[in-house]
């Protein structure tokens, strides 16, 4: 790959497999890639436990110090109208956050890994764009929502610029620390069979990176629904985000309660898919 | 065993006595240097020598001297400044993966691969078919059977660095070059390697090029040493191992075996000044 003009570099394997990982990012969530497995049905029947317990001591206590459904909602109240509301109430918003959230979450995903992968192929180029993208990791980009809305109306559009801007980022700057861990060693492997440039990304360089991409995409898709949903707050459309406010605006509180279970629901869904996928494809690492 | 009685008839002869059959391997005038911090580094200067069909060759000298510079030269992975090195008339300026193997220091197995994916995947690079019986059959030399499905961090070093010389095997190359392949093995490990690996030559009368640090190891497996000088490289000396083949590790024990160490230790420590001459 680095047949780069006369500057040979001595051929050394001092490099290990884990070289520069971690080492730059600001943003080195990997530990959320890996967790405890579940191991044995004790463990289950534990959980499953603390789970009831929690619900079933909530209702309890708002039972027993009578607190008011307008205070605080009833667990059983929020299943109850999960239930039979399900697809007049929540249906709809959920549809609309998941669609504004999908398309956002897809542009700006994709645009942060080519980016990713090609970024780290030139150095230069890193250095003077990774400011940039350090600013829009960390600004918030819900903060964006009012000026875009100025732009482009009331519609889908803003929102979906606001999601794609706050994952894009976030799965770049995790992917591109996967990009830079190279291995010279498995590089020259490859080259000693004749393997060309697109075949050493393919088969080395990728997947050498690939537990830092599904990083990139955990952190990333779950900034994209918080921007998703904070958009809607801001304003337009009829999302998840709009109806939290709208039924706190109401003090209807088991439909507030219902909804803000939906977009948990929603977030623990993407944290358990990036999961499996590490499991999947990036458990090689630990 | 017509090469070893040869050998054995040959005295362990001096300064780059050429191989008696045409030369699969012609290194003519090689020369490396590289940009160095300060000032060009000369790593290689005019090495000459050739490697015969069917010979295995151990390059040998002290560290920094440019032995891997050397075999990767050859190996078409890193270019040269100056010379050539010529395979059966063909001078070698890239890697030729349909011909030449290479074993690396570390056994570079990819860990998201299992075992057996790794073995396969120069085929994959070189987009043909995997030899399956092949890969069975040195599977089984190599002692790694029931371990196909294992991922490289559940293998022991020795285990690694066999499956990667499985790997180079199973594309039947008709050269082999070994950088270091076993320097990061303990003692007795290295010893099983060693023993396989001359199992494995002496069956398929490849040609082998092997860098090491180990003196002994060289004696212990090679034809001919290739003596080098550091700074700038040079070939200082070139000698022939006599020992008859097949080689059991009682050698290391043999008088003329530790002779023959110890001149090649003496000549590996004390060629570093007078010998450079820079």
């Amino acid at each position: 790959m680095s047949r780069s003009g006369q500057l040979e570099e001595i051929p050394s394997y001092e490099s290990s497999p884990g070289e520069g990982h971690g080492a730059a990012s600001p943003v080195d969530m990997s530990s959320l890639a890996s967790g405890p497995g579940i191991r044995s049905v004790a463990e289950v029947v534990a959980i499953i436990g603390v789970a009831v317990g929690v619900f079933v001591g909530l209702e309890a206590l708002l039972i027993l110090t009578e607190v008011p459904a307008y205070v605080f909602p009833r667990p059983t109240a929020v299943v109850a109208t999960l239930f039979n509301d399900f697809t007049t109430l929540y249906l709809p918003p959920l549809l609309q956050t998941l669609r504004s959230f999908g398309l956002g979450f897809l542009i700006g995903s994709s645009i942060g890994l080519v980016l990713a992968a090609v970024i780290t192929q030139r150095p230069f180029v890193e250095k003077i764009i990774a400011p940039y993208i350090i600013v829009m990791v960390t600004t918030p980009m819900i903060a964006l929502v009012p000026f875009l809305m100025l732009q482009f109306g009331f519609g889908m559009t803003p929102r979906v610029i606001a999601v794609a801007l706050a994952s894009g980022p976030m799965v770049m700057i995790n992917a591109a620390t996967g990009f830079r861990r190279t291995d010279s060693a498995m590089i020259a492997l490859a080259r000693s069979y004749g393997a060309s440039t697109f075949q050493i990304f393919r088969r080395i360089r990728f997947p050498l990176a690939m537990p830092m991409i599904v990083v990139g995409y955990m952190v990333g898709s779950i900034f994209g629904l918080l921007t998703a949903v904070g958009a809607e707050m801001v304003g337009g459309g009829m999302g998840l985000g709009n109806r939290l406010v709208y039924f706190s605006s109401l003090v209807r509180i088991p439909q507030f309660g219902a909804s803000l279970a939906i977009v948990a629901a929603l977030g623990v869904s993407l944290y358990v898919l990036f999961f499996l996928v590490g499991k999947r494809w990036a458990s090689w690492e630990s | 065993m017509a090469r070893g009685a040869e050998l054995d008839a040959a005295p362990a002869s001096t300064n780059g006595s050429a191989p008696m059959a045409s030369p699969k391997i012609e290194i003519r005038e090689l020369t490396k240097v590289y940009e160095g911090a300060t000032e060009p580094v000369h790593a290689l200067e005019r090495i000459t020598e050739s490697v015969a069909e069917g010979e295995f060759v151990a390059i040998v000298g002290a560290s920094g001297c440019g032995k891997t510079t050397l075999l990767w030269g050859m190996s078409g992975l890193h270019p040269i400044t100056s010379g050539s090195v010529v395979l059966d008339g063909e001078p070698i300026t890239r890697p030729v993966p349909d011909r030449i193997g290479m074993v690396f220091q570390d056994a570079t197995l990819l860990p998201w691969r299992n075992l057996k994916s790794n073995i396969e995947f120069p085929f994959e690079i070189k987009k043909v078919a995997p030899d399956r019986n092949r890969i069975a059959e040195l599977i089984e030399i190599a002692g790694l059977t029931g371990f196909e499905d294992s991922y490289p961090p559940e293998l022991s070093g020795g285990m690694r660095q066999r499956a990667s010389i499985v790997r180079a095997l199973a594309q039947d190359p008709e050269v082999l070059l070994m950088d270091e392949p076993f320097g990061a093995l303990d003692a007795f490990t290295r010893d099983e390697m060693n023993l396989l690996l001359l199992k494995l030559w002496e069956a398929s009368k490849k040609t082998v090029v092997f860098v090491t640090h180990s003196i002994n190891e060289a004696v212990f497996l090679a034809d001919r040493i290739w003596v080098l000088t550091p700074r700038p490289g040079r070939l200082a000396r070139v000698y022939d191992v006599p020992f008859s083949r097949p080689r059991e590790l009682d050698l290391h024990y043999d008088r003329d075996f530790i002779q023959l160490t110890r001149e090649i230790k003496a000549d590996v420590q004390g060629g570093t000044p007078e010998g450079a001459g820079a």
